[in-house]
């Protein structure tokens, strides 16, 4: 909606004044609800204690001491740290890789089916997983993985086999934990990919069939690489959260079950234990830094890369 | 693009399959939630119970006057929920929609930095709880989550592609206000975009079990959304004891296996009604 030329100065200087004001709930909600928090990361350099009787403010500038980097130090001494980071990379890299593979292929073999409806009924029914909440498919799951109720062990049971204490097995968790995160998202990302796939100009496809192209290379030299844009910024955003995890699905799927953490506790879990079970502000602000501070890195130096490789492929 | 009959087949048994796979898990849900006790006690959750019950709904309509408050709650949070964020993210979309807005840039950078950095959970914590007083509020199951940059920026570039320059001009030239210009022909014209960013705030709202595990305190189950009771029922099994000593009603025995997915279910109904709406989901955002 731009202006156009005969408005005077004065018009848009008055004009730019009402969108700031519009605006401004706006505006105060981001000052609020994201930019203070950042400036309360300075607990991370501080032992921070609450003081009774006092403002959050009074408590960490009076009466907090100064730390330096003894959090940092504390964090990095700590032999659980190393573990908990691995498993993060490792369930984040895994899910990158699955997360662009399967939707694509599922998106452009959806499309080439030529029933409206069938396409249309898949994407309503692969959506609807991505939809429900973790405490929810914590539920499902529990279902079937439940020890003296749960389907898989009755039906174990039914043709002989012991019963699985799956809630206290933490080989078996990276296969769940893996295959639950698929089961919730890959509709979406199919449905995403599908938008992209149908955006494509129909009349690319028509001078190929001309040309006498088969359909695998249409799909090689027109649908896939029109995809690249998007799966690339899929990349980017996926490698600026490489040490973010969903909480909800390290969390409530594995019922914070104390005997799988080995297996399955991530960088958010481990911040969130430290923060709500031992009330250690510093030790978590400074994981909570780390974890945002290597994502961010990563983010820009991958988002540099990909730009100097095709301008299209950046995020910003 | 053409494919043999014979290869269309076997792509659509694909997709019926993993449909299959996608429905499964709520099929058995929804029928545990009608499974007897006893059933359940031989043959565990199954798709086959031996004997069927509608005693977990039952359960459920004799404790409304707890479970009805939670489910109250959450439609209550679901619908506040929507209309705040929609407020917030449609008026800052209509600000950054003007290309020539002075301070564009900053106002970018503004919605694009906490989508990658955030002050952390430690901090944030301590800033909600200790600075602004939300634990154990209505507040902070609402406001934490009211906005979305990402959204923000979807609207935006709805706004620049569908409102066409000359309507606005023309309104200007006649003297509408800037705020009068957004709520007359921007948001009457902006419908679709409206209505998909609504819902997914709406399932949003509908969801949400976070904010009430970090800043609800076990003994306020008046502000527990229906999300956080059904976790509450998962992680320990004298909840519903506890809610009948305070509501008062005592049942001798209640089927609290099938009760939890009963509650499961409630939860997934909304749901099913709604996802089904977002089939064109071309939520883009342009350089």
């Amino acid at each position: 909606m731009k202006l156009t030329g005969n408005t005077s100065g004065s018009v848009l200087k008055s004009r730019d004044r009402s969108l700031v004001a519009i605006s401004l709930p706006t505006i105060m909600w981001y000052l609020a609800f994201c930019y203070l928090p950042m400036f309360g990361m300075v607990i991370a350099f501080k032992r921070y204690r609450m003081v009774p009787g006092r403002g959050f403010i009074y408590s960490l500038f009076r009466g907090s001491e100064w730390v330096g980097i003894d959090n940092f130090r504390f964090l990095f001494l700590n032999p659980q740290m190393s573990l908990v980071i691995r498993n993060t990379i490792f369930y984040n890299l895994v899910f990158l890789l699955l997360d662009i593979v399967l939707p694509i292929g599922l998106s452009v073999g959806l499309s080439l089916i030529s029933s409206n409806r069938f396409r249309a009924v898949s994407q309503a029914v692969s959506l609807l997983p991505y939809f429900l909440s973790w405490v929810v498919v914590s539920s499902l799951t529990y279902a079937f993985l439940s020890t003296d109720r749960g389907l898989i062990n009755h039906a174990l049971a039914h043709i002989g086999i012991t019963p699985i204490a799956w809630y206290r097995t933490p080989a078996v968790w990276p296969w769940i934990l893996i295959l639950t995160h698929l089961w919730k998202s890959v509709g979406y990302f199919m449905v995403l990919y599908l938008s992209y796939i149908s955006s494509i100009d129909k009349s690319l496809y028509d001078s190929a069939m001309m040309d006498g192209a088969a359909t695998s290379q249409m799909i090689r030299y027109i649908t896939l690489p029109h995809l690249k844009g998007i799966a690339s910024v899929m990349v980017i955003l996926s490698l600026g959260h490489i040490l973010s995890t969903d909480f909800g699905l390290f969390y409530q799927v594995t019922r914070d079950s104390g005997s799988i953490l080995s297996a399955t506790e991530t960088v958010d879990v481990y911040i969130y234990r430290a923060l709500i079970n031992n009330s250690d502000y510093g030790f978590s602000a400074a994981a909570g830094l780390l974890q945002n501070g290597i994502g961010c890195v990563l983010l820009l130096i991958v988002n540099y890369i990909l730009n100097r490789m095709d301008p299209d492929n950046g995020l910003v | 693009m053409k494919i043999s009959r014979s290869v269309e087949r076997i792509l659509k048994t694909i997709y019926v399959i993993l449909g299959a796979g996608a429905l499964t898990p709520i099929i058995l849900i929804a029928i545990v939630s009608v499974s007897s006790d006893g059933s359940m006690l031989s043959r565990g959750y199954s798709f086959l119970p031996d004997s069927y019950s509608l005693d977990a709904y039952r359960y459920m309509i004799d404790h409304r006057a707890y479970i009805g408050h939670s489910f109250l709650l959450s439609i209550i949070l679901t619908l506040c929920g929507t209309v705040l964020s929609l407020t917030l993210i449609s008026t800052m979309a209509y600000v950054m929609s003007h290309r020539d807005f002075r301070y564009g840039k900053l106002y970018t950078a503004l919605i694009l930095i906490p989508m990658f950095f955030s002050g952390g959970l430690a901090a944030t914590y301590a800033v909600n709880v200790q600075l602004y007083g939300l634990k154990d509020t209505f507040w902070t199951l609402l406001l934490p989550e009211a906005c979305s940059g990402w959204y923000i920026l979807v609207m935006r570039t709805y706004f620049r592609q569908s409102i066409p320059e000359e309507t606005v001009g023309a309104a200007r030239m006649d003297g509408a206000s800037t705020l009068r210009i957004f709520t007359d022909i921007v948001l009457p014209m902006s419908k679709p975009i409206m209505v998909t960013v609504g819902l997914l705030k709406a399932l949003n709202y509908w969801n949400s079990w976070y904010y009430a595990m970090l800043y609800i305190s076990s003994n306020r189950k008046d502000l527990f959304p229906l999300q956080y009771v059904l976790y509450s029922l998962q992680k320990d099994v004298e909840f519903m004891a506890n809610a009948d000593a305070i509501s008062g009603a005592v049942m001798a025995d209640p089927p609290s296996e099938s009760f939890r997915m009963a509650v499961t279910v409630l939860l997934i109904l909304p749901v099913i009604f709604i996802s089904p709406l977002f089939r064109k989901l071309s939520v883009r955002v342009e350089k």
